[in-house]
């Protein structure tokens, strides 16, 4: 990333932190610490570096021990690796999260409106608002849920929605998760870990918590029931022990109380859903599932899926057991879908969009994708089904053998890509090497919802742990730190 | 609780005590080969593998030394060590959400341990293997404090007791037979490793003092209502676990196993050893062998595998 580096004139340990042009959490343009980050600063001026390397060790091994890995596929060995967390929160002002919060309860709204009228009447596409043919060529779509009824129209339960930061400080929406996004318990843990590291730190700031989302998910799930079920059977259905996210699937179930289930200790009946337990079979009411919609029913969906359960989807729609997130919302966070998002918001809501989107191309415009493909090292560009990094060129880091081969794809199939101008995602401090640098990083908070729209304060703060890189993905090298978000 | 998670949590616990079981074997066994006959060597070792039930088709003269040697620290043996450790921690893995946090952070150190070891040679054995007998020791600590005494609780108990009944039967069966009725009398060497192989040479003192005499110690081992690593300790141990785990899911399908259970618990409370002794050691460890695994399927066919039309009618 070629910029204007200023050399900094911050003292110690500051001295590799230069500003670019890229947002900086801690630091104004002047150089001077931003007020919130002032008690931060103030530690990392008087903490020796030895304290520094002392404090990330306990947080290691904290991590180590408890076993917090995610999966990396695609390779054969080391697949187990630990989620690697920075030391350093990322603190956001009570003012800042308030627009936040307020504009993803709005888009959640929007979002779950516009698919319960995609499921039934359309009207949004009969208005021409959205165009009809991207809606039924996107890869998510289940015709399968057609005209069926969606227990209290909640499509999507459980979202997590990116965030970024553009250099003129301005929180942007980058993509939308809906089918089963994950990373909460990293939110979680980490914040465990940061009371036990800086907890006099932890104090000064006067930090939100974040502790009450496993009961708020609960609650969530539970409005879900099945009519005149008043204390419901829930379950968390997870692929199994080789899930990237098995991790966090385990540790919700236990944090909620609620079995964790595969799709072998499932039973369908008569439309009915039991599990297998040791007592015998018990019927399931709520299923928190954490498995793609292709992989959930191999009666309904895809043949090949031993991770589901043969007859859930009739059971599902005869109204015997509530999904959540229902099947079929990935039509609503498909990345060309995306795009339309704030006329979805304006549609059904008559409101501007709070957060903005970034500007996105299709590529199935043929003036959009021409103006694209030949500036492609301008550009990132994304496959539109795609979600965890994969399936994404970075035009300004690629090498030209790696352009030549994306326009190929993109060519072949346009449909299936987007691209976005390259955005400098704002930077935050984190410890490298026993010193403060500033790295990119972006936001995923998660958002409920059920009776009501819960936004926990915070959300994982994923990090680009390679020097300059812009992408934060676990799968690709990133990290996480904890979110603060003051009083 | 799932039938899914009463099978990991018991195979979890059968798994720890078998990994305990062949560190204890191969820790006395080492320190007998400083006493022995060099020349001896093979059959010791042989017997060895015999007592933890290894399949040894293949093994050479001159070479079960080595078979033994991979005991430790072979990932293609199921028996091994450290397959037992990695097989335990998988179980445990499918059901983090069941056991307490301190259960799993003890048993992933246990296995953070054993792969760094087998990465590095073990240096010192000795060390290696009283390291995998305190971890589970330690272990079963953090498991009694820490964990609900529920329905998992007992499938763990469940399997440690079946686990070591079987374990212990085996080993008794393979010693008596090479050492008792034959013309050789063996050296009071062999019996110290026998009894110290169940960790019962002090407690087998205090009951019977230091003249070491096989019907004794073949009532001690087998017969002891109260020493932990005899086989009627287990089956007690076995009973109780199966009984609570019948109280708790108030089923009537629950008769079969603990019948099972209760007959072999029987059969050794009211054993005799004198009688045992004239009409056959063998014949009746083999009993007791044949009752695990009965006591083992029936289990299953309770708990975890039965019929889903059989449960439908029972619901």
């Amino acid at each position: 990333m070629a910029g204007t580096v200023t050399q900094s004139a911050l003292p110690a340990p500051f001295q590799d932190y230069g500003l670019d042009e890229a947002y900086d959490e801690m630091v104004a343009p002047d150089g001077t610490p931003r007020p919130h980050y002032e008690h931060l600063y103030q530690a990392l001026r008087e903490l020796p570096a030895s304290e520094f390397r002392r404090r990330q060790q306990i947080s290691d091994l904290s991590f180590l021990h408890q076993g917090i890995t995610f999966t990396v596929y695609g390779r054969t060995e080391g697949t187990e690796r630990i989620f690697p967390n920075d030391l350093l929160p990322r603190i956001i002002t009570n003012e800042e999260w308030s627009h936040i919060e307020k504009g993803l309860a709005q888009r959640i709204t929007a979002l779950n409106l516009f698919l319960k009228d995609l499921y039934h009447e359309g009207r949004i596409l009969n208005d021409g608002v959205v165009p009809r043919e991207l809606v039924y060529s996107c890869k998510h779509f289940r015709r399968q849920m057609r005209g069926l009824y969606v227990r209290k129209d909640a499509y999507v339960t459980v979202a997590g929605t990116d965030l970024i930061r553009t250099p003129s400080g301005e929180f942007v929406v980058l993509e939308d998760n809906l089918r089963v996004p994950s990373g909460v318990s990293y939110m979680l843990v980490s914040r465990q870990v940061m009371k036990r590291i800086f907890p006099d730190l932890f104090r000064q700031c006067g930090v939100q918590g974040i502790e009450h989302y496993s009961q708020a998910l609960l609650a969530t799930l539970r409005a879900l029931a099945p009519q005149g079920c008043a204390e419901p059977t829930i379950v968390l259905l997870t692929p199994g022990v080789y899930n990237s996210a098995y991790f966090e699937h385990a540790f919700l179930a236990r944090q909620m109380g609620i079995e964790l289930v595969e799709g072998r200790d499932l039973v369908a009946h008569d439309n009915f859903i039991y599990m297998r337990t040791t007592e015998g079979l018990r019927r399931v009411d709520v299923i928190y599932r954490r498995i793609d919609d292709d992989f959930i029913d191999p009666l309904a969906f895809r043949q090949d899926s031993s991770l589901g359960a043969p007859g859930l989807f009739n059971a599902y729609r005869a109204g015997n057991v509530s999904l959540a997130n229902a099947l079929g919302t990935g039509v609503a966070d498909d990345k060309a879908v995306y795009a339309y998002v704030p006329a979805i918001i304006k549609y059904y809501l008559n409101e501007d969009p709070v957060l903005n989107n970034v500007e996105t191309f299709q590529m199935s415009d043929a003036a959009e994708r021409n103006r694209v493909l030949d500036h492609l090292e301008q550009y990132v560009v994304k496959a539109v089904g795609e979600s965890g990094g994969y399936g994404m060129l970075i035009g300004p880091q690629s090498t030209a053998a790696e352009r030549d081969e994306f326009r190929r794809r993109v060519e072949a199939d346009p449909r299936n890509y987007i691209a976005q101008p390259t955005i400098m995602l704002s930077r935050a401090p984190c410890i490298i090497d026993g010193k403060v640098q500033p790295r990119h990083v972006d936001l995923r908070p998660y958002i409920l919802f059920g009776e009501k729209i819960t936004v926990v304060p915070g959300g994982l703060t994923r990090v680009a742990l390679k020097k300059g890189s812009l992408v934060v993905n676990s799968s690709q090298g990133g990290g996480s730190k904890d979110t603060w978000v003051l009083h | 609780m799932l039938s899914r998670v009463a099978e990991s949590l018991y195979w979890m616990s059968r798994y720890l005590e078998r990994a305990e079981h062949t560190a204890r074997v191969i820790r006395v066994q080492l320190n007998l080969m400083l006493e022995r006959e060099t020349e001896d060597d093979d059959r010791h070792w042989k017997r060895m593998l015999k007592s933890l039930a290894v399949e040894m088709t293949d093994v050479k003269e001159g070479e079960a030394h080595a078979v033994a040697n991979s005991l430790i620290h072979s990932t293609a043996s199921r028996s091994s060590i450290i397959s037992c450790i990695m097989a335990a921690r998988e179980n445990s893995r499918q059901v983090r959400e069941q056991i307490s946090s301190e259960m799993w952070e003890q048993l992933n150190r246990m296995f953070i341990e054993v792969k760094r070891a087998d990465a590095n040679e073990v240096s010192d054995v000795d060390d290696f293997l009283q390291a995998i007998k305190e971890g589970t020791h330690l272990f079963q600590g953090i498991t009694d404090s820490t964990m609900t005494h529920g329905e998992g609780w007992q499938f763990i108990q469940a399997g440690r007791s079946l686990e070591r009944a079987a374990a212990l039967s085996t080993l008794l069966g393979v010693h008596f037979r090479e050492f008792y009725g034959t013309d050789a009398e063996p050296e009071p060497l062999e019996w110290m490793g026998l009894l110290r192989s169940c960790t019962a040479f002090e407690a087998y003192c205090k009951a019977y003092t230091a003249d070491l005499r096989p019907d004794r110690i073949a009532e001690f081992l087998m017969l002891s209502p109260s020493f932990p690593h005899s086989i009627r300790f287990s089956a007690d141990a076995l009973e109780t676990a199966l009984k609570q785990v019948g109280a708790e899911v108030s089923s009537r399908r629950s008769a079969r196993v603990e019948r099972i259970a209760g007959r072999m618990q029987a059969t050794l409370a009211f054993g005799q050893i004198d009688e045992i002794m004239s009409g056959g050691l063998h014949a009746y460890l083999e009993t007791v062998l044949r009752q695990c695994s009965q006591a083992h399927s029936a289990l299953y066919q309770t708990y975890i595998t039965y019929p889903i039309e059989a449960a439908l009618q029972a619901s």
